[in-house]
C-alpha cells in the first residue's frame, strides 16, 4: 500500500488495513495450529493486502507467488533448466557437468530454506489448472519436497506461514481444503469501511466522506450490476474526490436515482453497467415527470 | 458432548470430515476459540467450513444447538478441562513454549495455577461479554496459543472494542445469498462447466517437449535436436438443445446465463433450440425456424458420439406432447417425442437433462415424470448442485430407458 500514514508515535507507522475480529482469529489459528489459511472474498476486500500486512506485522520475510493459468506446482518448488544446460553442453561450458547449477529455486524452496520464519502468498489459486492444489498437498503438509535431479530433500527450518487466496474461479478439491483454514472476507459494513478509509485518508472531510459512502452504498444496491463497486474502487474513487476538491454539497444533491455520481468512471468499470444505471436514471427521471 | 453438534452439522448436510474435527479440537485444547460463544462459532467456523456456500447452514445449525442452553458454552469448557487427562495436557502445552515463556509461567504459580486462572477468567468473560480478546490476547505469555499473531499485544488495525451487536451474528444470516442451492448466475454456471473437460493436446506443435528432446539430442551424440509437440486444450464437445417460448418464457433468463456461461466455456459448443419437446426438427435461429431448420437425423449423423448433450427445458406440457403421435402442440409429428429423445440418448449417450422449474413441482407434474423416467433419472435442476451433479453424471453413459426403439 503506498499511502502508508505516518505516525509520529513510533519505528512502525500505523496501519491502514484494517480488520474484523474474525479475522484475526483466523490468522491466529493458522499461526498456532501451523495450517495454511486460505481467504476467499469479493474482489478488491483485501485478500492480498492481509498477507502483506501479516508478514509487516510479524517482521517476517515475505514470499509471494502469483499464480497464473500456467502456473505448474513444481515451479514452486524450483525448476530444472534444462534448456540452459542443453545450450551450455553445447558450447562446451564448464558448468555443465554439475546440475545444481540449472537447478533454478521457487518460492517455497526460499521460504523453506529462510532463516526465521516468513510469510508465504499464493495469489489467486484458483487461477491454476484443477489439479495444481492437489499438486502443493504433501509439500504444504509435510513443509518439504525432495530434488529429484539431485536427490536433495528441502525441508523448512520453520514452518513458514501459508496465505493462500482465492477468487472463486473454480472450486479447490477437498483433499486441500480439508488441510486449510477457511476464512471468507465479506463486504465490510459502513462501520468498518468508515474506519478503512479514516485509516487511508484521515484527512478527509467528515460530511464529504459521509455523503459518498452514501452514494456508495446505494450504488452497490442497484440490482443488476455485474460487477459491483468494492473497497479498493471506493478508495480510488474518494482519491479522485479529494484530489478535486469537491465539497460534501455536490454529492449530496446527487441522488444516484437521477444522475450518475461524479467521477464513477472510478465506481463502475463496466460500460454495460454505466448504461444499465443510464437507463434507471432515465426511467426514474420519467415517473418524476409523470408526477409532477 | 460436542459430538451431538457434529452429528447436526453432518445430518444439515455439511461434508465435515475427521480430519477437520479433529483440528477444531486440537484447537479448542491449545485455547483457540474457548473464549466465548461468538470466538467459538468464528474458530469452528474456521475449521469446519470450507466454502462460504455453507455459511448459512452452518450459522442456522449453530443456532439452533446453541439457542436455549446459555450454560452450555460454560459446560462445554469445562469438560474441555476436566475430561482430557491432565498428564496430557501438560506435556502438550509446555512443550510449545520457550524456555523464557516457562519462567513466566513459573511467575505466575505455575501451571496449574494458570489453568484455574483461565478457567474463572473465562467465566467472568461470559457473564460480562465485553473487552475482546483482551483477556488472553495481551501479554504474549499465554500458553493458550492466542500471543500467536501479535507478541507484543499489537493489533492489526484499531478494532477497538467488540461492537455491542443486537442479534448474534450466526443469526443474522449474512450469508444467506451464497447458498449453493441458490439458483445462480455466470460466473458459477461457468464454475460447474469448467468440471466438465477433457484435456488432449491437439492443433500446431508450438511448445517444447522437453522430454523428448533430451532423449533425441542423447541418441543424437549430444546434438540439439529440438521436439515440439502440441499445447493441452480442453476436447470436451457439448450439444446443448434449449427449449424455448411457451413456459420457458419464465425461465428466460436462467436459460440465456446457461448459454452465455456455456459459450464462453467451451470452444465446441452447438446450440440448437426446441420447442416443448423434441421431435424431427431441431433450429439454430429462432426468427426464421421455420424456414431453416435442422432435421434431427441430420443432427444424429453429423455430431459424434462423442459429444455431451445437454437438454435444457422445463418439459411441463401435456403428456400427449411426449407420448402420441401428433402430441406436438404446433405440427403434425409422425412419430411421438418419446421416440425421438430415445434416439437422441442412442446417439449421445452421455446425456443429461437440465430443468429449470423447482424440484418440488417436478412429482405434482405427469410430464416432468414421464420425461425423467425416459432420462432414466438424468434430470436436475439448474442450481449449483444441480449442474454439478449433471456434470458429474455426464462422465457416464446413460442406460437407456426400457422400450428403446431399434430401427
Amino acid at each position: 500500500m503506498t499511502t502508508v500514514k505516518d505516525s509520529a508515535s513510533g519505528a512502525m507507522p500505523a496501519s491502514n488495513y484494517i480488520t474484523t475480529d474474525d479475522l484475526q482469529q483466523a490468522v491466529d489459528a493458522a499461526l498456532t495450529l501451523q495450517r495454511p489459511l486460505l481467504i476467499k472474498g469479493e474482489p478488491g476486500t483485501g485478500k492480498t493486502e492481509l498477507a502483506i500486512e501479516v508478514a509487516r506485522r510479524l517482521n517476517a520475510p515475505l514470499h509471494s507467488w502469483h499464480i497464473k493459468s500456467t502456473t505448474r506446482a513444481q515451479q514452486g518448488l524450483y525448476e530444472y533448466d534444462a534448456v540452459s544446460r542443453l545450450r551450455d553442453s553445447q558450447l562446451g561450458d564448464e558448468r555443465v557437468a554439475d546440475i545444481n547449477n540449472y537447478i533454478v529455486r521457487g518460492v517455497l524452496w526460499d521460504a523453506f530454506v529462510s532463516e526465521q520464519q516468513s510469510v508465504v502468498l499464493i495469489d489467486e489459486i484458483d487461477k491454476a489448472d484443477i489439479e495444481f492444489p492437489n499438486d502443493l498437498l504433501q509439500e504444504l503438509d509435510q513443509m518439504s519436497f525432495e530434488v529429484y535431479e539431485t536427490r536433495q530433500t528441502i525441508r523448512a527450518r520453520q514452518r513458514p506461514l501459508v496465505i493462500i487466496t482465492s477468487n472463486n474461479e473454480k472450486e479447490l478439491p477437498d483433499a486441500f481444503l480439508r488441510r486449510c483454514f477457511f476464512h471468507y472476507i465479506s463486504f465490510p459494513d459502513r462501520s468498518t469501511m468508515q474506519r478503512i478509509v479514516d485509516a487511508h485518508y484521515p484527512d478527509i472531510k467528515q460530511d464529504l466522506l459521509s455523503a459518498a459512502l452514501e452514494v456508495f452504498f446505494d450504488l452497490r444496491e442497484v440490482p443488476g450490476l455485474k460487477k459491483k463497486p468494492s473497497t479498493s474502487e471506493l478508495l480510488d474513487w474518494l482519491k479522485l474526490l479529494i484530489a478535486d476538491d469537491l465539497p460534501a454539497e455536490a454529492l449530496k444533491a446527487d441522488d444516484i436515482r437521477t444522475v450518475l455520481p461524479r467521477m464513477h468512471g472510478a465506481l463502475l468499470k463496466n460500460e454495460q453497467d454505466v448504461h444499465l444505471f443510464e437507463r434507471l436514471i432515465f426511467l426514474n427521471r420519467q415517473q418524476q415527470n409523470k408526477r409532477s | 458432548m460436542l459430538l451431538d453438534f457434529h452429528d447436526r452439522l453432518r445430518q444439515a448436510g455439511l461434508p465435515i470430515s475427521l480430519n477437520e474435527w479433529l483440528t477444531l479440537m486440537q484447537g479448542l485444547q491449545a485455547g483457540l476459540g474457548t473464549l466465548n460463544l461468538e470466538n467459538f462459532h468464528a474458530f469452528a467456523r474456521l475449521c469446519l467450513v470450507k466454502n462460504e456456500a455453507y455459511y448459512d447452514r452452518f450459522d442456522q445449525v449453530f443456532s439452533d444447538y446453541w439457542s436455549g442452553q446459555s450454560q452450555t458454552f460454560d459446560t462445554l469448557l469445562d469438560s474441555l478441562n476436566t475430561a482430557i487427562p491432565e498428564e496430557w495436557l501438560r506435556s502438550a502445552g509446555l512443550e510449545d513454549l520457550s524456555e523464557e515463556q516457562r519462567a513466566q509461567v513459573e511467575a505466575l504459580g505455575g501451571w496449574d495455577a494458570l489453568m484455574e486462572t483461565l478457567a474463572k477468567r473465562l467465566e467472568e468473560q461470559q457473564e460480562e461479554h465485553h473487552g475482546g480478546s483482551r483477556w488472553i490476547g495481551t501479554g504474549g505469555t499465554s500458553p493458550f496459543g492466542h500471543s500467536g499473531f501479535n507478541p507484543e499485544g499489537i493489533r492489526i488495525g484499531q478494532t477497538g472494542k467488540r461492537q455491542g451487536r443486537a442479534v448474534k451474528v450466526w443469526d443474522q444470516r449474512r450469508f444467506r445469498d451464497l447458498d449453493g442451492t441458490q439458483e445462480i448466475g455466470t460466473r458459477n454456471f461457468k464454475m460447474a462447466l469448467r468440471k466438465l473437460r477433457r484435456l488432449a493436446r491437439d492443433g500446431r506443435p508450438d511448445r517444447l517437449d522437453l522430454d523428448e528432446t533430451v532423449r533425441a539430442t542423447a541418441s543424437n551424440g549430444g546434438l540439439l535436436d529440438i521436439h515440439l509437440r502440441a499445447e493441452r486444450r480442453n476436447a470436451i464437445k457439448v450439444l446443448l438443445l434449449i427449449d424455448i417460448g411457451g413456459s420457458m418464457d419464465y425461465h428466460a433468463q436462467l436459460s440465456e446465463t446457461l448459454f452465455s456461461a456455456a459459450r464462453s466455456e467451451f470452444k465446441r459448443l452447438d446450440t440448437y433450440w426446441f420447442h416443448n419437446f423434441l421431435y424431427e426438427k431441431l433450429w439454430q435461429d429462432s426468427a426464421r425456424r421455420h424456414t431453416q431448420f435442422t432435421s434431427t437425423p441430420e443432427l444424429i449423423r453429423t455430431y459424434g458420439k462423442d459429444h455431451r448433450l445437454i437438454i435444457v427445458g422445463d418439459a411441463t406440457m401435456s403428456p400427449y406432447e411426449i407420448m402420441v403421435p401428433g402430441g406436438s402442440v404446433e405440427h403434425w409429428n409422425q412419430e411421438p417425442g418419446a421416440v425421438w429423445l430415445q434416439r437422441l440418448q442412442q446417439a449421445f449417450p452421455h446425456c443429461v437433462w437440465l430443468n429449470p422449474e423447482s424440484p418440488q413441482w417436478w412429482d405434482s407434474t405427469p410430464s416432468v415424470r414421464m420425461t425423467r423416467e425416459l432420462m432414466a433419472d438424468r434430470m436436475f435442476p439448474m442450481t449449483v448442485n444441480g449442474l454439478q451433479q449433471a456434470i458429474d453424471c455426464l462422465k457416464s453413459p446413460i442406460n437407456p430407458a426400457t422400450g428403446a426403439d431399434h430401427d
